[in-house]
């Protein structure tokens, strides 16, 4: 399990070493997330659709470990986007993984790009 | 600077300390404080709740970074082991020393172990410490395990009682030994502990009353008690609360007054025989008495405060007992002199063995004042009679008015409003805290929440007792200032539940973000958005399908997510009557995706361990069997539990089933703020639980008597009698009108009980708005209710019948994969989720 939760790290953007592309933006419903298969892992991507924009996250809850993030609802603790785990309620900022309601713990979140209306996540492998 | 040594970091070592913190001479004393337990103060009067689920860290008075940020030393795990008066300083068992100006102490109590042979045998704890906690709770599962399952408490006192509430919910059966005739002896008369000992039992635990323990038996650990006349008690762990002992053996030995049966002796300062040492608490010994409340404890602090900083503050002369709390559910009361009866002062007193009330108060025979008195059963009067009892107010014309409600005419209660109280009454007795310190923290500090307040006084953070009062006196104050509490459902919208119901409908609101455009603010959360959810489903009876990234996780799936984020499956079983064949296609289903299967508490048949991707396959065959979305996932009407009735047992007086399903029928996919249970029993022994159901309806000789409110879970709460020999329509337009205007008033996530519980006026307000229509909207309730049982919809069938909503149940976006992380492993013949770490 704790090989499952270290291939998880947070990608800032100069750290991409590849974007890898995931799908069209149509495929990403608005204000929700859904969930990609890159490899091992499990991404998590939200049209965050009222910003017009995009965050990815690792899709495994840091808490007891099952992969359900994407399944979470979205918006935001004073102004900053989050998503609420569907098994817990526990919350985490999309930008910087924090948990935003007690604990320390913390996800890995990824760049998130799109062009030509299709929809990328940067990865360092 | 003046140093301070106190001895204790219990609860009223604490309170001592945070007194001092906060006075302005503080700055003049060096603070250190000794405890001898591990954790820094911890609230032992909340202990029970350690086992209920709360940590160590919930309970901690304060955290342990307060103690520094305050500038007192605090040393945990460090015993003082002598006092040197003369030199003024104390030593550790460390043998350290450190002097001191003052010396306080707060050394607390120990429980009183009576010297019975065996008394030392394994298995036999004492109630005092979350370490005795946590050794009560290890020895528990170990007998569990070997199948030995009996526990007694010595002592039916308060702290004994709670005891045995803890080992009950260990898994225990549970018995309490009282040497007394009675329960709680110090606190209740015959008859309320009787009725106490009647509520007790019915809840599991035996009563032994009576009862001289002679003996512990056992070899090396406990296996039985031995009363006087020989008689065994069979138990396989004992717990021991028969009292407290003071701690004054430091006092005793450095020769300080000691009484004759223990208690450091002290005068209405708090100082004992030396002017420098001081003693507070369960360790005092104070007009002859030794006082096991938290309330005089911090009384006691707050006078060596005031002594050692040059006030004149002084004990009162009489020490209150008034108590309230709730055991296992039961809720019991006693305050004044309880017992008190003689030639100038009467007892009225009510009981009702049906509901299981006791009431007693104590009044002058000139009928001016009230004395005491002892509550049973309901002590929601306890905050108002204290009140009376302490501040000496005027009772009614007629004094059983306090205890019976006025009779008559007119809703007026005898106990007045708590605005009618004389500024100096006190309100929180632990804290010392007055109606006008709470009222000023409203008009004078701009407190505008109970919250607020309680940050600002301090007031029920004790025992919390007077929480309901202190509640009561904001929301009165706030409206005597024009100020009306404003409940928002979450940052993002400034509006109750109840006021979005209107604004979404009055302004055709459609859409989710519509709403939040036009209404709120931000990017909603998980709170706001369910709750929106819930209206749109509520006006415009649209399913979970049409704006399903704002539903709960649960609703946008359709399906109840379980402990590895796989899925449960509940189909529509209307009245838990179901055919072979129904039964058999279900039992197909199960096998054909090897899910889990177990029969719920509402009469259905629970499919779990489906993944996302598998969950439309699953309803397409469920559904070409015939079955429908049994909405186990929403905040909605989940199902209507029935007895057999009429149609097959010889009791039954009407159709209970088919009266259940066409119940079922009619209010099935409709959403409400919480989610719905219903239940209807064929004759009055009530099989089906309805009263135990959100609305319950039980046939009677004539019709259908009809209850409302009722829930299980956490807060069992009993559906009240609204309506009497009904028949089916009639039944069925009140449910329609009470279902709708509950829908539409009530806070998010609130159970009809609670909605009850808040709604001004009570049932009798419901009765008027539902039954006699006072308020003329009887009408638009029902046709509101008709519309939505007119436009139901499956939401299931419309899911798998439409591919873009299908797409919602695959795993991965850009993979046909299914999840490899999610694991199963066997069980009894079936499978679970593989543990978590």
């Amino acid at each position: 399990m704790q090989q499952t939760l270290e291939q998880y790290q947070t990608i800032t953007p100069k750290d991409v070493k590849t974007w890898v592309r995931v799908g069209r933006v149509h495929d990403f419903p608005e204000d929700g997330g859904v969930c990609v298969k890159h490899g091992t892992k499990q991404i998590a991507v939200f049209n965050f659709a009222r910003r017009m924009a995009w965050y990815a996250c690792q899709n495994l809850c840091p808490h007891k470990l099952e992969m359900v993030l994407s399944r979470g609802l979205t918006g935001d603790l004073d102004n900053e986007p989050k998503v609420a785990c569907p098994l817990h309620k526990k919350t985490f900022s999309l930008k910087s993984g924090k948990n935003l309601n007690g604990d320390d713990l913390k996800i890995a979140t990824y760049p998130v790009k799109i062009e030509r209306e299709n929809v990328y996540i940067g990865f360092s492998d | 600077m003046k140093k301070i040594v106190v001895i204790g970091n219990g609860m009223v070592g604490y309170k001592f300390c945070e007194k001092l913190a906060a006075h302005p001479r503080r700055q003049e004393f060096h603070i250190t404080v000794f405890g001898e337990e591990p954790k820094p103060a911890y609230d032992r009067v909340h202990l029970s709740e350690y086992f209920a689920g709360k940590t160590a860290d919930d309970l901690l008075l304060a955290p342990t970074g307060w103690y520094e940020k305050n500038g007192i030393t605090l040393r945990t795990s460090e015993l003082i082991s002598a006092i040197d008066r003369k030199n003024k300083k104390v030593t550790t068992y460390k043998e350290k020393t450190y002097t001191y100006d003052y010396l306080i102490l707060a050394t607390g109590s120990t429980p009183f172990v009576p010297p019975i042979p065996g008394v030392d045998r394994k298995g036999v704890f004492v109630y005092r410490t979350l370490e005795d906690l946590d050794a009560i709770k290890d020895y528990a599962s170990g007998i569990k395990q070997q199948g030995r399952t009996s526990a007694a408490v010595l002592g039916g006192g308060l702290l004994g009682l709670e005891a045995a509430k803890a080992v009950k919910d260990l898994g225990l059966k549970a018995h309490v030994v009282e040497f007394a005739p009675r329960l709680m002896p110090r606190q209740l008369d015959d008859k309320a502990a009787d009725m106490l000992k009647t509520e007790m039992e019915d809840l599991g635990i035996s009563i032994h009353l009576n009862k001289r323990t002679d003996n512990i038996l056992g070899e090396d650990r406990i296996t039985g008690m031995q009363f006087a006349g020989e008689e065994v008690l069979h138990t396989d762990m004992l717990i021991i609360s028969a009292g407290i002992r003071p701690r004054d053996e430091l006092a005793r030995n450095c020769g300080l007054e000691t009484g004759e049966r223990g208690g450091i002796t002290v005068d209405n300062r708090m100082r004992t025989s030396d002017p420098f040492i001081y003693a507070i608490g369960e360790a005092t010994l104070y007009n002859n008495g030794i006082y096991g409340l938290v309330a005089p404890g911090y009384d006691m602090a707050t006078v060596a405060v005031e002594q050692i900083t040059g006030g004149d503050k002084v004990m009162a002369e009489s020490i209150d007992m008034s108590t309230k709390l709730k055991l296992i559910g039961v809720e019991v009361a006693s305050f004044g002199d309880p017992f008190i009866e003689n030639a100038e002062v009467v007892a009225v007193t009510y009981e009702n063995k049906f509901s299981r009330i006791y009431k007693r108060i104590n009044v002058t025979k000139d009928g001016t004042r009230l004395l005491g008195g002892i509550l049973v059963g309901d002590a929601s009067d306890y905050n108002s009679l204290f009140q009376i009892y302490l501040n000496g107010l005027p009772l009614p014309e007629n004094p059983e008015d306090l205890i019976l409600g006025t009779r008559g005419e007119g809703n007026t209660s005898a106990l007045g409003s708590a605005l009618d109280l004389p500024d100096t009454a006190q309100i929180c007795s632990c804290e010392s805290i007055s109606k006008g310190d709470i009222c000023h923290a409203i008009t004078e500090k701009g407190c505008t929440s109970v919250g607020d307040v309680i940050g600002c006084t301090r007031a029920a953070t004790g025992c919390g007792g007077c929480k309901p009062m202190v509640a009561d006196l904001v929301k009165e104050t706030l409206k005597s200032q024009g100020i009306e509490a404003k409940e928002v459902i979450c940052e993002h919208f400034g509006y109750s539940r109840q006021e979005l119901y209107d604004l979404i409908r009055v302004n055709n609101i459609t859409t989710y973000n519509e709403a939040l455009y036009t209404l709120g603010k931000g990017d909603g959360c998980e709170v706001c958005k369910p709750a929106l959810a819930s209206l749109f489903a509520s006006i415009y009876n649209e399913t979970a399908n049409k704006q399903a990234t704002i539903q709960d996780s649960n609703d946008r799936f359709l399906a109840n997510i379980q402990r590895n984020g796989s899925y449960s499956v509940v189909p529509r079983v209307p009245g838990g009557e179901i055919t072979a064949k129904k039964l058999i296609a279900l039992g197909k289903v199960a096998r054909k995706y090897d899910l889990y299967t177990k029969i719920t508490g509402g009469q259905r048949i629970d499919l779990f361990g489906a993944r996302l991707d598998e969950l439309p396959h699953i309803w397409k065959d469920l559904i070409d069997h015939g079955f429908e979305s049994g909405h186990a996932y929403g905040k909605a009407l989940r199902t209507v539990k029935s007895c057999v009735g009429s149609t097959w047992c010889r009791y039954g007086m009407h159709e209970s089933v088919s009266f259940a399903i066409r119940i079922e029928e009619r209010y099935k996919g409709i959403r409400s703020p919480h989610k719905l249970k219903g239940g209807v029993s064929g004759c009055i022994r009530e099989c089906a639980e309805a009263r135990s159901k959100d609305f319950g309806i039980i046939a009677v000789e004539g019709g259908w008597n009809l209850y409302i409110c009722g829930n299980g879970g956490a807060n069992p709460k009993h559906a009240i009698l609204f309506a009497e020999q009904l028949d089916d329509e009639t039944c069925i337009k009140y449910l329609d009108r009470f279902l709708m205007f509950y829908i539409k008033t009530a806070a998010p996530l609130t159970r009809t009980a609670k909605w009850l519980d808040e709604l001004e006026g009570g049932i009798a307000y419901l009765k008027q708005v539902i039954i006699e229509d006072s308020l003329g909207i009887a009408e638009d309730l029902e046709k509101e209710m008709q519309q939505l049982v007119d436009t139901y919809e499956c939401e299931w069938k419309q899911a798998i019948n439409n591919p873009e909503m299908r797409k919602r149940f695959s795993h991965f976006i850009n993979s046909d994969d299914t999840d490899d992380n999610m694991a199963f492993v066997p069980m009894r013949d079936q499978k679970m989720p593989k543990p978590w770490l």
